[in-house]
């Protein structure tokens, strides 16, 4: 299983957790995320992937099982998107808290009402406090290579983190391109054996999963704290090792492309950013200094890294898909916190609405016009003015 | 059926806590006796050994005492319930007002 094939972003991703080699996967199939349950069954089904699949009745007691599963010491695997993560919403801090370094893969797709099964981000945006480390992946190649690099960053013994791969539902997950597939004895010379000593184990019996009281508690989340924000450090380790085996190199918890001597900056995350790139690349054309940054990872979050790209420009927005009804989106306010620069939010691509390259020079646009604020794509009326 | 111990070390530096939620029985542990109104008081005359109030106590704190052989209450988890008392064929288990003690 390696060379060049054209693949959907859930096709690569299958290909990837089956590279990683996982013990058990207990996963339970909803729209846009049910062809990596389907593939991988069939890879459990004729042999290709040594793993216990586990039908499960629904996504809690999929993430519950991966719990038990990764509890007992193995590598383990779910994937779930929009209401399914909602369901699995109280399970989510049990594997963060308890330190269990389950991979997930999560269809970035809208929450109801109203129902929608169409990409945007607001089912992983409403779960940025569930202790999971959250990646953002832009195309299908990326998607393969976070399904490795996951189970390496999560299983780090400074990290000990489950972490959560974010697709875009429909624009990655069922969008086709050309994915390079490494090879197995790669894949198995990048990923080693999970090792843990958390696990069960009959000659050293331990409590598993405790309550810690008022006096104690807070240590626990002190420490979880802390191994979130050594994901940075190890990242940059998985990155350097993927690049000097595989080739192909990844930078860290954002990505940059032009911002250096750029005025305007669009930040966004996943599908969308190469659209902006594109965009930027033919405002440069024209002489406007446009650039972008696309966030990788919102947790942890990476307020070094975009304090430091959006220092100089003369304002920035943020392009995201949620909307955190009563404020502003998530990723606009969490950005806000750490930079100076003038910054707007421009909500788009909900319940998944497409987003233009026009949609992206009119941002540009509004920013040299200096106009701010937060506003809906293809609403042309202004929330500020509205409440008023 | 021996007294679950709580181990003498309480306080611990941020660096000895585990990265999991995953540990060594024992630590950790938050006496939670004070909630209790009644206590059981087992009298070691009127006990026939059944066990019952063993199988009962919904926090295990019924443990038999080296030193007597006999039944006996591990007062730091006890919540005063009273299961063990009505289990007790023989009455052997009083429950006392904590008032009163």
């Amino acid at each position: 299983m390696s060379g060049r094939e054209f693949l959907s972003g859930n096709d690569a991703f299958a290909i990837g957790v089956c590279l990683a080699r996982p013990r058990v996967i207990s996963a339970y199939p909803i729209t846009p995320q049910t062809v990596v349950v389907e593939r991988l069954s069939e890879m459990a089904e004729n042999g290709s992937l040594d793993v216990d699949f586990i039908h499960v009745e629904s996504e809690h007691s999929a993430l519950s099982c991966a719990i038990g599963a990764s509890a007992a010491g193995v590598r383990t695997f779910t994937a779930t998107s929009s209401q399914g993560l909602l369901y699995m919403a109280e399970c989510l801090p049990y594997a963060s808290g308890g330190r269990f370094p389950i991979v997930m893969m999560n269809a970035n797709r809208s929450i109801a009402l109203p129902w929608n099964i169409y990409g945007d981000q607001s089912d992983s945006l409403s779960q940025l406090a569930s202790g999971w480390i959250q990646a953002y992946a832009q195309d299908a190649q990326e998607a393969l290579d976070l399904a490795l690099m996951s189970f390496y960053i999560a299983e780090h013994p400074k990290v000990s983190t489950p972490y959560m791969v974010n697709l875009d539902g429909f624009h990655l997950t069922h969008t086709y391109e050309v994915v390079d597939i490494p090879d197995d004895s790669l894949a198995d010379e990048f990923l080693p054996p999970y090792r843990t000593d958390a696990g069960i184990d009959f000659n050293a019996p331990k409590n598993m999963a405790f309550s810690a009281g008022p006096g104690h508690n807070a240590a626990f989340k002190y420490r979880q704290h802390a191994a979130m924000l050594r994901v940075r450090d190890v990242v940059t380790e998985a990155e350097a090792r993927f690049a000097g085996i595989f080739g192909r190199r990844y930078s860290g918890l954002t990505e940059a492309y032009m911002t250096g001597d750029a005025d305007y900056i669009i930040v966004t995350l996943g599908a969308v950013s190469g659209l902006c790139r594109d965009a930027a690349d033919a405002l440069r054309a024209r002489g406007v200094k446009a650039g972008v940054l696309r966030i990788r990872y919102m947790r942890p979050f990476p307020g070094d890294e975009i304090a430091r790209e959006l220092r100089g420009a003369k304002a920035a927005a943020v392009l995201e898909k949620d909307i955190s009804v009563g404020n502003a989106g998530a990723v606009f306010t969490e950005t806000a916190g750490v930079t100076d620069t003038p910054l707007s939010n421009y909500i788009g691509g909900l319940g998944g609405e497409d987003i233009a390259e026009a949609d992206i020079l009119e941002i540009f646009d509004d920013l040299r016009a200096g106009r701010g604020g937060v506003r809906f794509l293809g609403i042309k009326e202004r929330i500020d003015e509205e409440s008023r | 059926m021996k007294k679950p111990y709580l181990r003498a070390k309480s306080a611990f530096s941020i660096d000895e806590y585990p990265d999991s939620a995953s540990f060594t029985a024992g630590y950790l542990t938050t006496s939670n006796g004070g909630w209790r109104s009644l206590r059981p008081r087992p009298d070691a005359s009127k006990c026939v050994m059944c066990g019952q109030c063993y199988l009962h106590c919904p926090d295990g704190t019924i443990y038999l005492d080296d030193a007597t052989g006999s039944y006996a209450v591990d007062l730091d988890f006890c919540k005063g319930c009273g299961i063990c008392a009505r289990i007790c064929k023989p009455r052997a288990i009083a429950m006392i007002p904590e008032s009163a003690v």
